[in-house]
């Protein structure tokens, strides 16, 4: 069809412009290595100390449950950007032009995904020349990585679409964070998830953030570190399973919870919106 | 223009409710292609709601709506490009720059172009027609008010819509801006035959640029018709001063000139400084808006 590609065309053109735009820019620049670079010095030095008496090195079992949960975090930048995207105008923009939409969420798939694979790049190169105990001769290592981002994205990235539909300011976006954090710290993420109580474990596997990283070590770790996790094993069918309910729910719901977003959205919603955040900052 | 052209804006019996509150009640208007339509009414009135079921963003509770011939409630992406919006804007795409943004938002028409209508318009063209060639180049976060408010501009037309949208659209500009965009907006109506739809609060704005005005409040049109028109059908009253024998004398009357003449048969060359203000269309809203407030 003569119109999908035109559209694919100019979702692609914005993506890559938005992509563009945060790697040219002073302000993103340091967000994108500020972060990497704190915790490839955390890294750097915990490489001494090793988990329990297995010998792992804490370094080493962290890289990678790093990448697996920057990686998740696709679902906040995902949910944030749609906020303030919709707060600011820019989906109002994208509802009067002829095929608007469709291109405007193509496009943040594109940029949010992009932005998450410059991220990942920028703290697994440096990692892996300065972390010793990962294992990545292996071409089934990289394929490994290859399958758990590619569904982890599918996963998160529906997901936090829908979570920046439901979230109508930047504000309340902010709610988001403390729960999020509190995920990251009981999804074994710094620590191997075996160290903590059972029902603590049962709620991290609820959520995508402990697979991800579950999937990352299961690619870049050497097989005799499995022994620390769950049932020691990789269970990358339970991997895969997890990963595929949140894409499928995800992917069902996105689309109804956009559609009625996109509905609602209209200039005297935005004007109401822009005097509130107006009446705040004054 | 023939007869039988249809109509680009066509609202019968518009009706519009929350709960048990009518925000919109009867309401009737028409335009042709080509015209000016001006919407005045008090905040509150209605005009956000009328404009944004016919922008196809809000759906209507009962009554006949129909843009450039189509239901904008049922309106596929082929309308959508031949109708353009010119919005409040406030900080979006700020760390795009003018030029970059302008093309990009252009192409999205190119696919829609027809064999009167070339679509989009060319980038330079329409940054010169605006008035922002010189900040081509500019990201847009770093515009003046002025500036962003000509960008907002520039993105309503770049797909050289049939129908305009244009909300406040002189709202923060200096009077040499307001000047040219007004030029700009006549031009639009007489050179590409663009009909437009205009908000305004701005009463010698609505005179200027509308072939046609209709007021709106309570979610009623009140009155509907040429600038000359309402004037004359709202009886709205001129102001007429002058002097005679170093005394001074001002009355307001809906018979300027009248009044003027008789001076003249009267006192003759007695009569000095004469100043004549006819009914303005502000007069005319306000002896409407008033008085419908009263009763």
């Amino acid at each position: 069809m003569r119109g999908t590609t035109a559209t694919l065309r100019l979702a692609r053109a914005r993506g890559l412009l938005e992509l563009r735009q945060t790697l040219t820019n002073p302000a993103d620049i340091w967000n994108h290595c500020f972060w990497p670079t704190l915790m490839l010095v955390t890294l750097y030095f915990l490489q001494a100390h090793t988990f329990e008496h297995t010998g792992l090195a804490l370094g080493a079992l962290a890289l990678p449950s790093i990448l697996g949960m920057n990686a998740s975090m696709a679902i906040v930048t995902m949910s944030q950007q749609l906020t303030a995207d919709r707060e600011d105008g820019t989906l109002l923009r994208a509802k009067a032009l002829p095929q608007g939409m469709r291109v405007y969420l193509m496009s943040k798939v594109i940029s949010v995904t992009g932005g998450l694979l410059i991220d990942l790049a920028i703290l697994l190169i440096p990692g892996v020349l300065l972390i010793s105990g990962l294992s990545l001769g292996d071409p089934a290592a990289w394929l490994k990585l290859g399958w758990v981002l590619a569904l982890g994205l599918l996963a998160t990235l529906p997901a936090g679409a829908v979570l920046g539909s439901v979230f109508t300011s930047a504000r309340s976006q902010g709610l988001l964070t403390l729960p999020i954090l509190g995920l990251i710290g009981i999804s074994g993420i710094f620590y191997p998830i075996t160290a903590l109580p059972g029902w603590v474990q049962g709620a991290a596997q609820a959520f995508p953030i402990y697979w991800m990283g579950l999937g990352m070590r299961s690619a870049l770790l050497p097989v005799s570190a499995q022994g620390i996790e769950i049932d020691g094993s990789w269970r990358h069918w339970e991997t895969f399973g997890v990963l595929s309910v949140w894409a499928i729910a995800g992917m069902a719901l996105a689309p109804i919870v956009l559609k009625r977003m996109a509905r609602r959205e209209s200039g005297s919603r935005l004007s109401a919106r822009r005097e509130k955040a107006l009446r705040r900052t004054a | 223009m023939t007869t039988d052209e249809p109509l680009v804006i066509d609202i019968a019996e518009l009706r519009m409710r929350y709960g048990a509150n009518d925000v919109l009640c009867d309401v009737d208007l028409q335009a042709k292609q080509g015209e000016v339509l001006c919407l005045l009414g008090p905040n509150g009135a209605g005009k956000s709601t009328t404009v944004e079921i016919l922008e196809g963003f809000r759906a209507r509770s009962a009554g006949h709506v129909r843009v450039l011939g189509i239901d904008p409630a049922r309106a596929d992406e082929r309308w959508r490009a031949r109708v353009g919006i010119v919005l409040q804007s406030w900080r979006d795409h700020g760390r795009w720059r003018v030029r970059e943004l302008l093309a990009h938002l252009g192409a999205y028409y190119s696919e829609y172009s027809t064999q009167r209508i070339s679509r989009p318009w060319d980038v330079d063209e329409l940054l010169a027609t605006v008035g922002l060639t010189s900040q081509a180049g500019q990201k847009i976060k770093f515009l003046s008010g002025g500036q962003r408010r000509r960008l907002d501009v520039a993105i309503g037309i770049v797909g050289r819509p049939e129908l305009l949208f244009l909300d406040e659209p002189t709202a923060g500009l200096d009077p040499q801006a307001r000047r040219e965009f007004h030029d700009l907006a006549r031009r639009l109506a007489a050179e590409q035959e663009t009909t437009i739809l205009l908000t305004t609060h701005d009463l010698p704005e609505a005179e200027k640029l509308a072939d046609r005005i209709a007021i709106l409040a309570n979610g009623r049109i009140l009155a509907h018709g040429t600038t000359a028109q309402l004037i004359e059908h709202l009886a709205a009253e001129g102001e007429v001063h002058w002097k005679r024998s170093g005394r001074a004398f001002g009355t307001t009357t809906r018979d300027t000139t009248g009044l003027a003449r008789q001076l003249f048969e009267q006192y003759g060359a007695e009569i000095e400084e004469l100043e004549v203000r006819r009914p303005s269309l502000e007069d005319a809203y306000l002896a409407l808006v008033n008085g419908g407030g009263e009763s």
